[in-house]
């Protein structure tokens, strides 16, 4: 099959969205020409293709992009605005927890607000505190929203193909590293990835790994060290969506294993995490043979020292499989 | 201005070229991380609009900081500690390039959140009112942030209550790849002043001399009536910031403003009009250069910070 980069998968998922249906348009600071299709290069070749009318330049105005791409939803259009940087998020924080997320509720289901707020988050590149973090959790606590965080080309492809035809507001969260590192699988054929639907990426038996974006790949990364290391068997779930969640996918795997460990980049405390922990304690704990634990970033923010960023802030499958043996430790034998 | 002063600010303005293009040069080779952005082209603004505060005034800026941060009186090698992330950097590693900042400089540090210091200038300056402080503050922005909510609840705010702050906008006719006529209503950024009822002066910002007078004329109405909008026309003669492709200007543009390169203008009429010897010069200039080798050997050597320090100064001891 094809390959193609992180990058490029959301390229093309609105590229075909955008030849499909002509109430889909992107805005954003720099998207035409400032570096060739946005700095990151999501929108390469879609001025070209669609013109100044369906891709707009923006000024630096994080309250009127997200404000206008969701009064334009009200009214029926179906906009990508693209938040260059997911740490921006927090300006367009009114407009979404408040405006956006609340208005099909507000207005008795006669209107909603089908809007895509796609952004670069995550760290790994040196970009320190204002341009690396993870702000799902910022997000996590609005009714109404639904957050969405690919952790590979083909589910990014998928993923964002049906946030854009969804009909209520989703924030669309691209890890930033992925995006030209991460090759993989895409078929040339059209498909799509239901939002609101877990995926295991790697079925096992002793101990279910929860991860989130990038971490996703940490996460196999560990369950592969462990196999080969000491026969232990890991399955990897990842949420894919994270708001509302697909407790049922994680649910089942942890029936069937028994042991938890949930990673995620941003802070462990207050985090995603702690969202999934609860939910595994109200709803299966009598499966549980030892604690939930979390692997995420220490409480502090993301340093410029790119050693500390790499081996001390972010998550790494050596964190992580130091989890999973303290789970397996505290339940005693397999 | 004493010719003691002309010279350091010459001197002050090719320390900051050399900095930033020997950071250039880190960056190229991997040395430095996230992102950077260079000041090359705009140092006449930092250097004149600093030139002209006295050291109790407050100032504040974006994220492109280095040139403001020097002239501020931060050390080239804590500069360089800080881009390669060492502990004997201004915050020992943790900043990095875009949020170089010494309170006890008066220097209020870079902010990468474009717009949103401007309110904490605000804020700075009503302190200082509070306290009965004759100090001013001086904030600095791009013309890309005159775009956001920020700016505009910000200057409307300090015309309200009469804040001793100085607005200075840096005005190079980009925020990234897009030109200011194609972001601001009106691509005379001191026009938005007007709006607010505020004084405001555009000056030739590649002149650092004019930067200076009209930054001292600014800074005694702010101390005396209230806030003032500075605009600074310039140009970046580099990317918006390392890896910029540059898809969105014209070569010929380029040049044309690398003709006015703030330097040059500078020594010329160090030389032309105000007795300055080639000689002493180029004297400042080898001076400049060796402070910048220096003080990258001094980064190079230093250490790491400890992890631990990580989770200092996150909530007070
Ligand atoms: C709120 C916010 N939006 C977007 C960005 C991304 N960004 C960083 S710099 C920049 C352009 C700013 O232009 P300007 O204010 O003119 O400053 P200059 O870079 O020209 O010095 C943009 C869009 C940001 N850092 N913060
Ligand atoms: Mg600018």
């Amino acid at each position: 099959m094809r390959e193609m980069y992180f990058v490029e998968a959301i390229n093309e998922a609105m590229i075909e969205e955008m030849r499909r249906d002509p109430a889909v348009f992107i805005l954003g600071e720099d998207i035409r020409y400032g570096h060739g299709g946005g700095i990151f290069g999501a929108t390469k070749g879609m001025l070209e293709e669609f013109g100044e009318e369906r891709v707009i330049d923006t000024p630096l105005s994080e309250l009127a992009i997200s404000g206008s791409a969701a009064g334009a939803a009200y009214m029926g259009m179906r906009p990508i605005a693209e938040i260059m940087f997911a740490d921006f998020m927090s300006i367009c924080h009114d407009l979404i927890v408040n405006g956006a997320s609340k208005f099909r509720w507000a207005s008795d289901g006669k209107a909603g607000c089908p809007v895509v707020y796609r952004a670069a988050f995550g760290a790994g590149v040196g970009a320190t505190l204002h341009h690396s973090q993870s702000p799902e959790a910022w997000l996590m606590n609005a009714p109404g929203l639904t957050i969405v965080m690919p952790s590979t080309p083909y589910d990014a492809k998928g993923l964002l193909k049906s946030a854009i035809r969804y009909d209520d507001p989703v924030i669309f969260l691209e890890h930033k590293l992925l995006y030209r590192r991460l090759k993989g699988e895409v078929p040339e054929e059209e498909y799509l990835i239901p939002i609101r639907k877990a995926d295991v990426k790697r079925a096992g038996t002793d101990v279910t790994v929860g991860a989130t974006g990038a971490m996703v790949h940490q996460a196999l990364e560990a369950a592969k060290i462990l196999e080969e290391r000491e026969g232990l068997s890991l399955e990897v779930v990842d949420p894919r969506t994270l708001l509302p969640l697909d407790e049922d996918t994680i649910l089942d795997s942890v029936r069937k294993t028994g042991r938890v460990v949930i990673v995620h980049e941003a802070p462990v405390t207050g985090g995603f995490g702690a969202e999934v922990a609860a939910v595994i304690a109200e709803k299966a704990i009598e499966y549980l043979n030892g604690p939930i634990l979390r692997v995420g970033a220490p409480w502090c923010s993301v340093p410029a020292n790119r050693n500390l960023e790499r081996d001390f802030y972010l998550p790494t499958a050596e964190k992580i499989i130091q989890a999973v043996k303290d789970v397996i430790r505290y339940g005693g034998e397999l | 201005m004493e010719k003691e002063k002309l010279q350091s600010l010459y001197y002050e303005m090719v320390l900051v070229r050399r900095l930033e293009e020997k950071s250039a040069n880190l960056y190229q080779q991997g040395r430095i991380g996230g992102f950077l952005h260079l000041y090359i082209g705009q140092e006449a603004v930092g250097s004149g609009v600093i030139a002209a505060r006295q050291a109790k005034d407050r100032v504040i800026t974006a994220y492109r900081d280095h040139g403001v941060a020097i002239s501020c009186g931060m050390e080239p090698k804590v500069v360089f500690a800080e881009l390669l992330g060492k502990e004997t950097g201004c915050s020992k590693g943790r900043g990095g390039s875009m949020h170089l900042a010494d309170v006890k400089l008066n220097f209020w540090g870079g902010h990468a959140i474009v717009g949103a210091h401007l309110p904490l200038a605000a804020g700075m300056a009503l302190a200082d009112k509070y306290r009965g402080s004759d100090a001013a503050t001086l904030c600095m922005f791009g013309d890309g942030a005159t775009n956001i909510g920020y700016f505009h609840e910000a200057l409307n705010l300090s015309m309200v209550w009469k804040l001793p702050v100085l607005w200075v906008c840096e005005n190079n006719q980009y925020g990234m790849g897009t030109s200011v006529e194609r972001a601001s209503a009106v691509s005379e950024i001191r026009q938005k002043a007007s709006c607010y009822g505020m004084p405001s002066e555009r000056v030739d910002g590649m002149d650092v001399l004019q930067v200076y007078n009209a930054t001292q004329k600014a800074l005694e109405h702010v101390r005396k009536e209230g806030p003032f909008l500075l605009e600074a026309l310039t140009y970046r003669y580099r990317g918006h910031s390392m890896g910029d492709p540059e898809r969105y200007r014209a070569i010929d543009e380029i040049e044309k403003w690398r003709k006015d390169d703030p330097i040059g203008i500078f020594r010329e009429k160090l030389l032309a009009d105000l007795g300055f010897s080639e000689l002493t010069l180029d004297e400042e200039e080898l001076r400049a250069e060796n402070v910048i080798e220096e003080a990258v050997q001094f980064a190079e050597a230093s250490p790491d910070p400890a992890s631990e320090t990580l989770f200092d100064y996150l909530y007070v001891e």
